[in-house]
C-alpha cells in the first residue's frame, strides 16, 4: 500500500500514531506530580521534537546513504529560516509561502556549496562544508547587516516590524504566523482527571509536514536512487567502472538534505518568527550529526528518535536546578543530602551537556548502530528470536 | 581493424617512461592476453585503456572511435567492463543488489533520479538479476552481503556484474593472482564459458601461463614499455626474444 512494503508501512503508522497522538504520549505524568517536570508534551518542546526530526532525516539522507559527513547543514537550516521570516515581512504572516520559499532557497545554496564541496572526500569534504557553514554564519552574523543593505538583521535577528510591507495582510487575519487565518499559537487544553493535554495547531502543521518528509524518505531509501546512493558509500570505483557518475548521485543527495533543512529551518520561523544567526553556527550543525548517530545512522527512523532524545535532554535536564534535586533528595539525612545534590549537580541544569556526552559515548562504544539497534537488541530479547542482520528496520519503541 | 586499436601509446610518470610506441589490436570475439614481466607497463596500459590515465602520446580507438579523455564512467557505458585484480564489489550491498546496479546503469544510463520508484518494482531487472546468478551458480547466495563471501564468490560475482551488461569487451587484470589451482581451474572454465557463449571479445592481462596458453588466442608480449612480439600461442611458446626477457626469468 503508498508503494511500501508490510514493514515500512508498519513503521509509517508507528510514526503516525507517535506523531499525532504525541501530546498524550508525551504527558504521562499529572500536571501537579512531582514527576510533572518530564513532561515534554508543551507545544514548543513538541514542535522542536518534530522540527528537528525533519532536520535529521534529512541529513540521514546525506550521510546515512552516502556517508558524506557534512559539518554544515545549520547553514542551510538558517537560510530556511530567514527565507520565511522574509516572506513574512513582505507577503504576510500565511507561514505557506515563507515555507515553500524556504526549501527552494536551501535548495539553491546547497547546490552551490555542494557543488564546490563534493569535489573532495573524507574529511577535506567534511572541513569544506564546515568552512562554508562559518562563512555563512559571519555573513549572517555581520556582513550582511548594514544599513545600506539590512538582508539579516545581524546580532538581534530578523524579525518583522510594524512598518514592514506585508503586502497580502489585513485587519481579519491574526498578527502573527497562520495558515489562512489559524494561528499556530492556537491550542486546545483538554483536562482529564489531573492531566492537562495541549493539542497545538502549530505543532500538528508540523507534524504532518513530518509525517510527509518521512515519507519521502523511505520511498527515497527504497528507490533505485537509494540504492546508488549507498553504493557511492560502498566502493566508488566500483561504481565508475559499472558506468555510474557518483558525482551527481552525490550532489543530488547533498540538495535533498539542504531541502529537508530548509524546510526544518522554515518550520522554525514560522512557529516563532524570529531568525538569528545562532541557528548557522557550527555547534548547530554538530548537533544534527550527534542527532543521526545517537539514533542510528542509515535507519529510516533512528534519526527522529536522536532528535527526540538530544531535544528532550536539553529542554527537561536542563531545567532541573539545585531547589529541585535537594527536593528530590530530601528524605535523606541533611548531610548527605547535600552530598547527593553535590554530586549530580554538574549533570543537570547547565550541565545537561555532559549527561548528553557520557550517553553519547556509551551509545557509541557499545550500540553502534544507535538507539535504533538498542531497540533491535531489545526486541530479540523480548520475542527470543533471531532477526537476519539485513533486516534494517526494527519494532521501533517510543523515544520518550 | 580490429575492436580495439591502440596506436603508437606512450605514458610517463617524470622521468619513467611507463611505456613507449605501444600498438595492439583486439580482434572482434577474441582473447587477446597480454604478459610481461613485473613492471612492464602491463597496468598502465590497461588504466589508459579504461580512462583512469590518459596517454601523452598516441591513440585508443573502441569500435573506431577515440576513448581518449572520456571518464571511466563513459567508457564503460561505450561497452567495456574490467574486472580488477582484487574483487572490486559493493561490500555493504547484498548480491541481488550488487547486479542491480549494474543493470540500471546499463538501462538508465550514468544518472539519473529515480527516487520515488522502488527498487522492488523492478520485475524485469530482477528476472535478469536471477538468470545470471543461476548461470554463476550463485542464485542461493541472493540476500548474502557481499563483503562476506569467499573470494573466489566475489571474484564470480564481479564477473557477473560485468557480463550482464553485455559488454562489448572484458578487460580482466589478472584474474587468478593469489589464487589456488584448483580455484585458477575453475576461472578458466568460466571464462571458457563466456567465450564460447557469448558475443564478447577478452583482453586478459595474466602472469599465470597456464590461464593464457589454454584461452588466449593471440598474445601480446611486454617488456620496458614496448610491446616485443605478438603472435599465437602456439609461436609465443618458443620465442626466442620471449624467453630471454620473460620466461627465461621464471624458467
Amino acid at each position: 500500500m503508498f508503494g511500501l512494503s508490510r514493514s515500512d508501512l508498519r513503521l509509517m503508522c508507528v510514526v503516525l500514531a507517535l506523531t499525532l497522538f504525541a501530546p498524550i504520549i508525551l504527558n504521562p505524568f499529572p500536571t501537579e506530580s512531582a514527576m510533572a517536570q518530564f513532561n515534554a508534551g508543551y507545544p514548543d518542546l513538541m514542535q522542536r521534537f518534530v522540527i528537528f526530526g525533519i532536520f535529521a532525516i534529512g541529513f540521514n539522507i546525506l550521510f546515512g546513504l552516502t556517508g558524506y559527513l557534512s559539518f554544515g547543514h545549520a547553514a542551510f537550516l538558517g537560510v530556511g529560516s530567514y527565507a520565511c521570516v522574509w516572506m513574512f515581512k513582505l507577503l504576510g504572516y500565511n507561514i505557506l509561502p515563507g515555507i515553500v520559499l524556504s526549501v527552494i532557497v536551501a535548495g539553491l545554496f546547497s547546490a552551490l556549496i555542494g557543488y564546490v564541496s563534493l569535489r573532495r572526500s573524507g574529511i577535506y569534504f567534511s572541513i569544506l562544508t564546515l568552512a562554508f557553514a562559518q562563512m555563512s554564519f559571519a555573513l549572517a552574523y555581520s556582513v550582511l547587516s548594514n544599513p545600506k543593505f539590512n538582508l539579516t538583521n545581524g546580532e538581534t535577528g530578523l524579525q518583522v516590524y510594524s512598518d514592514d510591507p506585508q503586502w497580502f495582510h489585513s485587519d481579519r487575519l491574526p498578527d502573527l504566523p497562520h495558515l489562512f487565518g489559524i494561528p499556530m499559537r492556537a491550542t486546545h487544553q483538554l483536562n482529564i482527571g489531573g492531566w492537562d493535554f495541549q493539542f497545538n495547531f502549530g505543532y500538528y502543521v508540523c507534524a504532518v509536514v513530518l509525517i510527509v518528509a518521512f515519507y519521502l524518505s523511505i520511498r527515497l531509501f527504497r528507490s533505485p536512487f537509494g540504492m546508488m546512493l549507498r553504493a557511492v558509500k560502498s566502493n566508488q570505483q566500483r561504481m565508475t567502472y559499472t558506468g555510474l557518475n557518483p558525482k551527481p548521485y552525490t550532489l543530488a543527495a547533498f540538495v535533498i538534505s539542504g531541502m529537508y533543512a530548509g524546510l526544518a529551518g522554515g518550520l522554525l520561523s514560522a512557529m516563532d518568527p524570529l531568525a538569528g544567526a545562532e541557528r548557522m553556527q557550527w555547534t548547530a550543525s554538530g548537533e544534527v550529526v550527534l542527532m543521526t548517530i545517537l539514533g542510528g545512522a542509515g535507519t529510516l527512523i533512528g534519526p527522529v528518535l536522536g532528535a527526540g532524545f538530544i531535544k528532550y535532554f536539553e529542554n527537561i535536564f536542563s531545567k532541573i536546578n539545585d531547589g529541585v534535586l535537594h527536593s528530590w533528595f530530601s528524605f535523606l539525612p541533611d548531610g548527605l543530602e547535600n552530598l547527593m545534590v553535590d554530586l549530580v549537580h554538574p549533570f543537570v541544569g547547565k550541565g545537561w551537556h555532559l549527561t548528553l556526552g557520557l550517553l553519547f559515548m556509551l551509545v557509541v562504544t557499545f550500540l553502534p548502530g544507535g538507539l535504533v539497534e538498542g531497540g533491535q537488541r531489545l526486541g530479540r530479547l523480548l520475542t527470543g528470536r533471531r532477526k537476519a542482520s539485513s533486516d534494517a528496520e526494527p519494532n521501533p519503541t517510543p523515544a520518550e | 581493424m580490429g575492436l580495439l586499436d591502440v596506436k603508437d601509446v606512450g605514458k610517463r610518470f617524470g622521468g619513467l617512461k611507463a611505456l613507449s610506441d605501444v600498438n595492439l589490436s583486439v580482434k572482434d570475439n577474441s582473447v587477446h592476453a597480454i604478459i610481461g614481466p613485473n613492471g612492464a607497463g602491463k597496468s598502465t596500459l590497461l588504466n589508459c585503456l579504461v580512462g583512469k590515465l590518459i596517454p601523452d602520446s598516441g591513440s585508443v580507438l573502441f569500435n573506431g572511435a577515440s576513448v581518449l579523455g572520456r571518464k571511466p564512467h563513459e567508457i564503460n557505458q561505450l561497452g567495456i567492463s574490467r574486472v580488477f585484480q582484487t574483487p572490486e564489489i559493493f561490500g555493504d550491498l547484498t548480491v541481488m543488489e550488487n547486479m542491480l546496479i549494474p543493470l540500471l546503469a546499463h538501462r538508465d544510463g550514468a544518472y539519473r533520479l529515480h527516487a520515488y520508484s522502488s527498487v522492488s518494482s523492478e520485475k524485469d531487472l530482477t528476472t535478469r538479476a536471477e538468470e545470471m546468478l543461476d548461470e554463476v551458480n550463485m542464485l542461493d547466495k541472493r540476500n548474502m552481503n557481499a563483503a562476506s563471501m569467499s573470494r573466489g564468490d566475489k571474484r564470480r560475482l564481479e564477473m557477473a556484474m560485468c557480463l550482464i551488461q553485455d559488454p562489448k569487451l572484458l578487460l580482466l587484470d589478472e584474474p587468478t593472482a593469489g589464487m589456488a589451482r584448483a580455484d585458477t581451474n575453475n576461472t578458466i572454465d568460466l571464462l571458457k564459458e563466456i567465450r564460447d557463449k557469448r558475443d564478447i571479445t577478452i583482453a586478459i592481462i595474466e602472469h599465470d601461463m597456464h590461464v593464457v596458453f589454454s584461452l588466449a588466442d593471440r598474445i601480446t608480449v611486454l617488456a620496458q614499455g614496448t610491446p616485443l612480439v605478438e603472435d599465437t600461442p602456439d609461436n609465443i611458446k618458443g620465442h626466442p626474444k620471449v624467453k630471454e626477457a620473460y620466461l627465461g626469468e621464471t624458467a
